[in-house]
């Protein structure tokens, strides 16, 4: 059994994370071709680096990748923002409350990602609710353009990822020890100083943590920019799926995901070392 | 008086860790609060600190009420059992921390903090971080970091608590080294009744949140008020009876009547016997003796302790000096008298 069980770690990572990458890589130095599948494998077609060279040097792709590396740090840093305090809420809640609390938390998951994303859109049209009471308020006179817009964007990824946020967070609040803050009260700290002495800096191994478990995934969406962003929004998400299901440019799309794997290392290594570092 | 508590009370659900408790302590007094868990001492501390509110009583710290006041504005300083050092700042950091707080200039709390250091001799051990530092060396960075800001008042939560023995008692000495030197008052709670004894210009006892003794370290030990200090402090044999009326003092455990050199009040009903007061005799044929069998032997170092059963059925708790000799065996029949001012009554 002991023997096994790193075996079988082994095989879940060969399995299901080296040999997808690797899949993607050798797609990303074949060549395109008419037919099915859109590509000639290198041993056919010959190594090919033209993917590479065009999503490095066309503005467009550089840009998808740039807008996706922006976009998801907003959505880490909102849900950093606001997780903080819903984190140290919960573990100052009474033992009585957390349990429902965290269930709240979680309680959107338990409707499909789609039908929230489409809620939003309900929301925010021009003719949705936030509109139709603004104006029956006699606030506004034309609706607001409240749906396709940044804010939409970033409301729809905050309302996506804000629980990854919260629950390492919260991990990380609930094993503080809280004789420090009182130790840091008893010298003379008042209670926001504590806060930003003690409490904060103790919290950045979490906030490390929150902040990926957010701005990984957020990087690759494409769904809640296609659907609630503005048009156009540049996020390498949306162009993975134009280039391999609309243009069928495998060869590309792999080149272009291969770049953002290896932009989301970089960040990935930095927080890895904050969180480590004490 | 530096500091005055004033019927303090405080209540956690059903149990009332402080119950209406008076205590006031001296400039410049090194004071121990002793207890067993549960006695209310902690408690006692952290509502003085002001990590607990009472509810109701009054803390008046040079004449000023502290209890309207948080914790920060207190003050008092207090070093924590755990020590609550913080672990992202270095030694010298967690030093200067209060200082940074009371706004001290930044030259200042250099030499200060490298005062502070000093005095606790982890002199150049300013850049370290505390994680890195040995149980006794944390220890005094708490120490020093509690008495950086001069503080009047220092309360310290069993502050000798995770060290080691050895340790322990060469850190006790520093401590009241350090009390003289500053000219601060110390509260400190401890459940060791040694230490208390041992460091302390008066001890407080505490059980069930009162206050049951207060006094001089001798005092308390030589004169115990109750049945719980005098198991508490030693471990003194609790002799339960009547007065006989004519200034004896009829012990049905042991079979005798004890004669006490001081008068007992009628409604005296055990009197406490230290086991180092009792002697070995020949015969137990004088006033103050009594014949028992020798049921256990524990070797303890610098004694042996005996436990002997008297014909009456009580079991008492027996030193024997090394210099007396090999202690006797188990199972063996021995006479055992004391002086008639051994025996201290007890008031409950």
């Amino acid at each position: 059994m002991r023997r096994l069980l790193p075996l079988a770690g082994g095989a879940w990572l060969a399995g299901f994370v080296a040999a997808p990458l690797l899949v993607v890589l050798v797609l990303a130095i074949s060549t395109a071709a008419e037919g099915v599948p859109p590509f000639d494998l290198p041993w056919i077609g010959g190594i090919s680096l033209d993917a590479f060279s065009l999503v490095l040097t066309d503005g467009f792709y550089v840009e998808s990748l740039g807008g996706a590396l922006l976009v998801a740090g907003g959505a880490a840093t909102l849900c950093l923002l606001l997780a903080f305090p819903m984190a140290l809420g919960l573990t100052r809640a009474r033992p009585t409350w957390r349990g429902p609390l965290l269930f709240a938390l979680l309680l959107p998951f338990w409707t499909g990602f789609l039908p929230r994303i489409g809620a939003w859109i309900g929301l925010l049209r021009d003719e949705g609710w936030v509109n139709t009471v603004l104006e029956n308020l006699g606030l506004i006179s034309a609706p607001l353009p409240l749906l396709y817009s940044w804010p939409a964007l970033f409301l729809g990824m905050l309302h996506a990822y804000l629980p990854f946020a919260v629950l390492p967070l919260y991990a990380s609040l609930s094993r503080r020890d809280p004789v420090l803050e009182e130790a840091a009260a008893d010298l003379g700290a008042t209670p926001w100083t504590v806060f930003f002495s003690v409490t904060l800096p103790l919290a950045i191994p979490g906030a490390a943590a929150a902040f990926l478990l957010v701005f990984i995934p957020a990087a690759g969406e494409y769904v809640i920019p296609e659907l609630l962003g503005p048009p156009g929004t540049p996020m390498v998400g949306r162009v993975l799926w134009q280039e391999f299901f609309q243009n069928r440019d495998w060869p590309t799309a792999a080149a272009l995901a291969v770049l953002l794997l290896a932009l989301l290392l970089a960040p990935i290594r930095l927080f890895q070392r904050l969180g480590t570092r004490r | 008086m530096l500091l005055s508590l004033q019927g303090l009370s405080k209540r956690f659900g059903a149990t009332l860790a402080l119950d209406h408790l008076d205590l006031a302590v001296a400039a410049g007094e090194f004071l121990t609060l002793l207890g067993g868990s549960g006695s209310g001492k902690s408690t006692l501390l952290r509502v003085i600190a002001g990590f607990e509110a009472a509810d109701s009583g009054k803390i008046l710290l040079e004449g000023r009420d502290l209890a309207p006041l948080p914790p920060h504005a207190r003050p008092l300083n207090m070093m924590f059992q755990s020590y609550a050092l913080f672990p992202h700042l270095s030694v010298a950091d967690n030093v200067s921390y209060g200082l940074k707080r009371d706004g001290v200039a930044k030259p200042e709390r250099a030499r200060r903090v490298e005062q502070a250091l000093a005095m606790v001799g982890l002199e150049g051990f300013g850049g370290r971080s505390p994680q890195k530092l040995s149980g006794g060396q944390r220890q005094r960075v708490a120490l020093a970091r509690a008495l950086v800001k001069r503080p009047r008042l220092l309360l310290l939560d069993e502050p000798l608590g995770a060290l080691d023995a050895n340790l322990r008692e060469r850190t006790g000495f520093e401590l009241r080294a350090l009390q003289r030197e500053t000219g601060a008052a110390f509260i400190m709670v401890t459940h060791d009744q040694q230490e208390a004894l041992a460091l302390a210009d008066r001890v407080a006892v505490l059980e069930g949140g009162r206050l049951v003794q207060l006094g001089p370290p001798r005092a308390v030990y030589d004169q115990p008020a109750t049945r719980f200090v005098a198991g508490f402090l030693g471990g003194a044999n609790v002799l339960e009876g009547m007065p006989d009326g004519q200034g004896g003092f009829d012990c049905p455990g042991l079979g005798v009547t004890l004669r006490p050199a001081v008068a007992i009040p009628a409604d005296c009903r055990a009197c406490a016997l230290r086991p180092e007061r009792i002697a070995h005799l020949a015969h137990a044929d004088r006033p103050n003796s009594f014949d028992g069998i020798v049921e256990d032997v524990a070797f303890r170092g610098d004694d042996s302790l005996l436990l002997v059963r008297a014909s009456g059925g009580a079991l008492l708790r027996v030193g024997h000096a090394e210099e007396d000799g090999p202690p006797p065996e188990r199972g063996s029949r021995i006479a055992l008298g004391w002086e008639a001012a051994a025996l201290v009554p007890l008031h409950s």
